[in-house]
């Protein structure tokens, strides 16, 4: 199907599109049905591909004539070359890798700026679940039973901001996003508590010192 | 689509026909500084070419396939094209919007000139005369013919196993004719164990008596048992451990116990006999001599010093397939191709589709191939005009 302009996509992925500058290269790891790659190329003349592993989500990127490569994020990325792209994007993949620590070092090896999305474990109603049923919570965001999830390493904000302290990745942008109708406030200034998932911009520590030159460069 | 439905979509009956050109003095220079002429091309098409003559898609046949690439030569035939339900209407190579072509590699023995055609020079069979060509000479030998059908565009070069290494060669060779590229269990070079298969099938050839040194032709001998035993090591490589497994497994033929002769036992040995002989029937030993040699011999890394030179000024998107289970052109393989793309930024899809049937599964139906092909072409046709990335 061609593409339609201003399609809408899930709102999470409408957000992390505005943080990609036009006419720059994407890597989308575990890219799914290719909606945003999709956008971005043909809203913001991007040029990249996805990585994918589910057959279902790589046909239907075919479908939208998206590039996408088949492969096991737990391989690792050795076949991309340093800083080989501007934008990686990490989007509610995170938590399914089995080494996610290595999976955010690779990215920022291939890639200038990484944005990672993933859902809050730390959210409240998440946490309620646990606390008042003391059984492993079902949400919308997390709909998996515990035995039969493809979520294998859930985390809070606070921990992902942990991780990137003790890995001298530096936060550009944290974005937190709460329940659509009330949380929005409630999420910017409690996140850990109150929003459902979260949105991370990151850059390597000692890329991130040089990056005045950086973003001028990439503007022009 | 019903049964029903998918056996309409058919193209029906087909007639090959022929190109003759590289008449002397304008013989066509081969890669191993020889020249050949006059070359005949065998060829097949389907569907129309349109008014903007962009539409075509160009098939390349694997060894033992010729231009005959789908429906039927009469009413009465019994057996369609080698890949019969990926071209005609609303199938992948969709009839109703693309120009088909298929055509016999030069050195085959199913139309186009080979060992077993007469030199003219000589007024006799050529057989070992006959110069040794490569992938690169056979794709050369297509351009011709594609010009000559009036293309000066591909839509998309697509073919398995050798005719994936002609994919392979027409997108590099020939950049600013091919749109997209759909190389499919296929290689950039064979490895050692390849090229051991195709050697033994050779030696079988040799050591048959009725070989003669490849001049048989006008004897009443022909290399049969040969050529039927390589073909039957061959086809071991084009299946696979579980499918022969699933298909075969140790089923005895017609009997209740062991012989304890010489006599075929095993199902699988009755089946591998029936490949042979079938194959004697409509393949000529020395043109396998040539075919396999010239796929031992392709090799983009040494012609290009590295792979990723090879793809580097290659505007075509490409589409790559290999199969879970093909252990003779191996995803490790396909995935070269593909590093090789990425390297240089270019559009490239690629999925390893599982299956069970070993390097023949892309000979046969398969859901996931069948969409992902036709998506591909699609957004390829619609984007066309645009300039490549």
């Amino acid at each position: 199907m061609p593409y339609k302009k201003y399609t809408r996509i899930r709102f999470d992925l409408e957000i992390i599109a505005g943080m990609i500058e036009n006419n720059s290269t994407v890597l989308d790891l575990g890219c799914g049905p290719g909606d945003l790659l999709n956008k971005l190329i043909h809203e913001k003349k991007c040029v990249g591909h996805g990585v994918e592993i589910y057959e279902e989500y790589i046909l239907e990127c075919v479908g939208k004539g998206v590039p996408v490569i088949y492969s096991d994020l737990d391989e690792g990325l050795g076949d991309y070359g340093d800083k080989s792209f501007d934008f990686i994007i990490l989007s509610r993949t995170l938590q399914v890798v089995h080494r996610p620590h290595l999976i955010l070092n690779e990215m920022l090896r291939v890639g200038r700026v990484g944005i990672v999305s993933f859902p809050n474990f730390g959210y409240w109603r998440v946490r309620s679940q646990l606390f008042f049923l003391g059984r492993m919570p079902v949400t919308k965001d997390l709909p998996y039973q515990w035995f039969d999830t493809p979520n294998i390493h859930l985390l809070t904000i606070e921990d992902f901001k942990k991780l990137c302290r003790d890995n001298h990745i530096k936060i550009l942008t944290q974005i937190s996003l709460g329940d659509a109708t009330r949380g929005g406030v409630l999420a910017r200034c409690f996140p850990n508590l109150f929003a459902k998932q979260a949105i991370f911009k990151v850059q390597n520590m000692d890329e991130a010192t040089a990056s005045t030159h950086y973003s001028s460069t990439t503007a022009s | 689509m019903s049964d029903d439905a998918f056996e309409n979509s058919s193209v029906g009956v087909v007639e090959t026909q022929y190109f003759t050109f590289a008449e002397p003095p304008n013989e066509m220079q081969l890669e191993n500084g020889e020249r050949l002429g006059p070359i005949t091309l065998a060829y097949e098409t389907f569907g129309v070419l349109n008014s903007e003559r962009d539409n075509a898609i160009l098939l390349c046949h694997a060894l033992s396939g010729d231009a005959h690439v789908a429906g039927y030569h009469s009413q009465e035939d019994r057996k369609p094209g080698w890949w019969d339900f990926m071209v005609g209407s609303g199938r992948p190579f969709d009839t109703d919007k693309y120009f088909v072509i298929c055509s016999n590699v030069i050195g085959g023995c199913k139309g186009s000139t080979g060992p077993s055609s007469v030199n003219p020079k000589t007024g006799k069979p050529y057989n070992l005369s006959f110069p040794v060509v490569t992938i690169g000479d056979m794709v050369k030998a297509q351009k011709s013919l594609i010009e000559h059908l009036g293309v000066k565009k591909l839509l998309s070069v697509s073919g398995g196993s050798m005719g994936g290494m002609q994919v392979l060669e027409w997108a590099i060779e020939f950049p600013l004719m091919v749109t997209s590229a759909i190389p499919i269990a296929t290689t950039s070079r064979l490895n050692a164990q390849g090229i051991a298969f195709d050697e033994v099938g050779r030696q079988a050839i040799y050591a048959d008596a009725n070989w003669q040194k490849g001049e048989y032709s006008h004897t009443t001998r022909i290399p049969a048992e040969g050529l039927a035993v390589a073909r039957m090591l061959a086809h071991i490589t084009y299946l696979s451990e579980e499918s022969m497994h699933e298909k075969f497994g140790r089923r005895l033929r017609e009997k209740e116990r062991y012989g304890y002769d010489f006599s075929t036992d095993f199902e699988v040995e009755s089946y591998l006999r029936h490949q042979g002989e079938s194959f004697i029937k409509r393949f000529d030993a020395n043109t396998y001599l040539y075919i396999s040699k010239a796929i031992d011999y392709f090799d983009l890394q040494r012609d290009y010093g590295s792979l990723e030179n090879a793809f580097k000024n290659v505007p075509a998107r490409f589409l790559v397939i290999s199969f879970s289970s093909d252990w003779l052109f191996t995803t490790a393989q396909a995935k070269e191709i593909v590093r090789a793309l990425k390297v240089n930024r270019k559009n490239v899809t690629f999925y390893e589709i599982p299956s069970p049937y070993g390097h023949d599964a892309f000979l046969m139906r398969n859901p996931a191939m069948e969409k992902m092909i036709s998506d591909f072409l699609s957004h390829a046709y619609a984007e066309r005009g645009n300039h490549a990335v």
